[in-house]
């Protein structure tokens, strides 16, 4: 038992570092299947929306913590070799952000008026066209505030990849905890870089929600 | 992919389903202290004296933009550091009370304020005393207002409970670790207990689902 030193506070730098890198992967990955179901949801084709709804369904009635271990345990399984646990994290966490953010963005196309589908059909743009020029810059600017609220849900979340070993922020506090048994005080300050990081991310959400329902 | 092997994992059916039980007494449970939180933190969020909006507004901040991970460890080691002994199921439910309620207050305040002002003095107008306004011009639309949020929220309650694994208590998620540890059927036993929490929130979708159509289905349209 030692006490708490500048050396848990580098091993909080590090653990934040990857905590960091972990949001980053999976919004940039999750982004992309996001926008994948997100076009699947808007589908003019039934089967293709059946589809993105089972999955929607799956993922969201299992808790994040299940999500990740089914992933961490399963792509050796399913691949039939090790994978890094960098790697499965990131899968699992990119999936759970791919079905949040298709929802808020599905909810952003949705509230394009359909007429202005219509109007950029007149104008003889293609369907992709359409989407591009028209539609997405008007759902991106709609799905803003809600996507900056889940990057926070995101941050948060990657907590758990403390669960599989995966040394980010909590982890760090976990081995500091283990090491000095001053768990209070530890997650304490944990809890607080946490909230730091997260809390600038909430205001601005607001802020742009705000600005969107034009009282800001 | 060939060696799949559920029987094993199977065997330890009671098992899964007594940590299922401790999970869905934990959401209860957390869900109730939860809304008591919630219910008295809107009215004095909205009512209340100016230093007690303070504080209940940087609980919720905390709350919201902390992992509830974290926050469940801090709590777990708050009651050594003052004396309390308390076990990883109570302390557990502490917590999910806290974190619950952070949420709630917003959804109920926010219930409470999406009536018009200009509803509430056309009932006075009508001559209903205050405690008729309350009951039949503020209450019975922002109840229908608060209810799909509110369940929402619960079934990420609900998903949230597997944390308590963390600190050791013993529900579903817990009983996985367990069952996995005497296994070693990891891929088997997470993708089960997937299933087993799919199958509850798709069957509380539909529940809440019912109970709103057949609470909600006086005729007030937003």
């Amino acid at each position: 038992m030692r006490s708490l030193s500048t050396v848990d506070f580098i091993a909080f730098a590090h653990g934040l570092q990857w905590t960091l890198v972990l949001v980053l992967l999976s919004f940039f990955f999750g982004g992309l299947l996001g926008l994948v179901l997100a076009l699947l949801r808007t589908s003019p084709l039934l089967p293709l929306r059946l589809f993105a709804s089972l999955i929607l369904q799956i993922v969201q009635g299992v808790p994040l913590l299940a999500l990740l271990m089914f992933f961490y345990f399963g792509m050796p399984v399913f691949l039939g070799v090790e994978v890094p646990s960098l790697t499965a994290v990131t899968v699992a966490f990119s999936i759970y952000s791919g079905v949040f953010l298709g929802e808020i963005w599905r909810g952003g196309i949705e509230a394009v008026k359909y007429t202005q589908w219509e109007a950029a059909a007149s104008l003889g743009l293609s369907r992709y066209e359409q989407f591009r020029f028209v539609i997405a810059p008007q759902a991106l600017k709609i799905s803003l505030p809600a996507t900056v609220g889940f990057l926070v849900q995101l941050i948060k979340g990657t907590s758990l990849a403390a669960v599989v070993g995966f040394v980010e922020l909590t982890r760090a506090g976990q081995i500091a905890a283990a090491a000095t048994f001053q768990q209070l005080l530890i997650y304490s300050i944990v809890a607080a870089i946490y909230f730091a990081i997260c809390f600038p991310l909430t205001t601005w959400s607001r802020s742009l929600e705000a600005r969107l329902n034009g009282t800001g | 992919m060939q060696n799949l092997n559920f029987q094993q994992v199977l065997r330890y059916q009671d098992e899964f389903m007594e940590g299922l039980l401790t999970t869905l007494q934990m959401t209860g449970i957390s869900a109730l202290f939860g809304l008591i939180i919630g219910i008295f933190g809107a009215v004095l969020l909205i009512n209340g004296p100016k230093p007690i909006r303070i504080l209940l507004k940087s609980y919720i901040e905390i709350i919201r933009n902390t992992p509830p991970l974290i926050q469940l460890f801090v709590i777990f080691f708050i009651f050594p550091s003052v004396g309390v002994r308390l076990s990883p199921f109570p302390a557990a439910c502490v917590a999910l009370s806290i974190y619950f309620g952070a949420y709630a207050i917003e959804i109920i305040r926010s219930g409470l304020n999406s009536i018009p002002k200009s509803q509430i003095e056309a009932g006075e107008c009508l001559g209903l005393t205050r405690f008729e306004v309350f009951r039949f011009v503020i209450l019975a639309p922002a109840l229908r207002n608060i209810y799909p949020s509110l369940t929402s929220q619960l079934i990420l309650l609900l998903l949230g409970t597997s944390v308590a694994s963390q600190i050791a208590a013993t529900e579903l998620f817990h009983t996985g670790t367990f069952v996995e540890s005497r296994t070693f059927r990891s891929f088997e036993v997470y993708a089960l207990i997937a299933a087993i929490y799919v199958a509850v929130v798709i069957a509380s979708r539909i529940l809440f689902a019912a109970i709103g159509a057949l609470a909600f289905r006086w005729p007030v349209r937003r």
